[in-house]
């Protein structure tokens, strides 16, 4: 028999992890299916480190979403056993790799937001999520150069490379407005010091992502109307196909280990 | 992947604490940025260094194996260039 969902119960704080701890498991997931199928082998190994770093910052947010939930859940249950309408990372992040360039353009959008919002998060009034930050800020750090070296080498290289870049950007574009959107449950958070506003980040993402597209010689598109609805289990036909294989084997053999 | 556009680059680590950048290997890269990205993510991945060096290995000149005998074999008859017939005071320590 299948191992049935959890129940989880979403208090502000506890959704506040497993939204940011989805974006990481799911970033991670999507970066480790490159495993052996990247262009290069240098750049099969710099996918898996990003995808390593990822799946470590997912680890440490679903151990404190279950302990600040306080029920049985743990850092397995939330990865294997919720739904797709449970997950509620970023639609960006659940996106088909697609070709090498769509998945630097995602993964230089999602990184030039990380970065900085880690970086904000170090001053939080929680101090695990405080913690937390310091030690993932570093590693989106490096996600961020190493992305954004790609944005430049895809967008001034070839022609071919160029339009595949272009593609991706007007394609992914539309999922951006998710990072900086805020609801009535992290509103409480940010104003006890808890959570940063992620909208006060937006200036510094934008001139960030603009000056690199520019000097890669891409272009941002100017349309604004953004996509909603992960933070709130309403995703994309992607993330159920991932899912299937991520939690394949805990569903098919409940509790099965190594 | 070895094409014109990603050349060989030759990598130097240098260890928590070693003095000196050594050797460990080389990759492709299509230039220095990259050549050194790529270094970190295959060489460090397990803390194994603090400072990186790439160098192109078509910067690197190289002795020629088929004159070893020439180059090589003349040193090997000198032992007494190997410091081995002194006495070395205790007072002095490591050398």
């Amino acid at each position: 028999m299948a191992a049935p969902s959890i129940k989880v119960s979403e208090t502000p704080l506890v959704l506040y992890v497993l939204r940011r701890a989805d974006d990481a498991l799911i970033l991670g997931h999507r970066l480790s299916e490159w495993c052996g199928h990247a262009p290069m082998l240098e750049e099969d190994m710099a996918l898996a480190n990003m995808g390593l770093d990822l799946l470590g910052q997912a680890r440490e947010l679903y151990v404190y979403a279950a302990k600040v939930e306080g029920g049985g859940n743990d850092e397995d249950k939330f990865a294997y056993l919720r739904d797709v309408r449970q997950y509620r990372n970023l639609l960006l992040l659940e996106q088909p790799n697609g070709d090498f360039a769509r998945t630097m353009v995602r993964q230089f959008f999602y990184s030039a937001f990380a970065d900085l919002y880690w970086r904000a998060m170090m001053k939080s009034t929680d101090t695990t999520l405080a913690a937390i930050a310091a030690k993932s800020e570093k590693e989106s750090a490096y996600h961020l150069r190493h992305s954004s070296e790609w944005m430049l080498r895809l967008g001034d290289g070839t022609d071919e490379s160029h339009v595949r870049a272009q593609t991706a950007i007007d394609d992914l574009w539309s999922f951006t407005g998710e990072m900086f959107a805020v609801d009535d449950s992290e509103r409480g958070l940010i104003d006890a010091g808890i959570a940063i506003d992620p909208a006060d980040l937006k200036p510094q993402w934008l001139r960030t992502v603009s000056s690199i597209v520019a000097e890669a010689t891409l272009a941002l598109p100017t349309s604004d109307w953004m996509q909603q609805g992960g933070r709130f289990g309403r995703h994309s036909e992607h993330l159920g196909h991932l899912l299937s294989d991520l939690q394949y084997l805990q569903r098919a053999f409940p509790g099965t280990t190594w | 992947m070895a094409t014109p556009n990603t050349p060989l680059w030759e990598v130097f680590i240098r260890s928590r604490n070693g003095l000196a950048h050594k050797h460990c290997g080389s990759l492709h890269a299509s230039d220095a940025t990259m050549a050194l990205q790529a270094a970190r993510d295959i060489f460090t991945r397990r803390g194994e260094g603090l400072s990186i060096w790439v160098v192109p290995s078509s910067a690197i000149t190289a002795s020629d194996p088929s004159e070893k005998g020439m180059m090589f074999e003349p040193a090997e008859s000198k032992i007494y260039r190997h410091p081995t017939f002194y006495d070395v005071p205790e007072e002095v320590g490591h050398m």
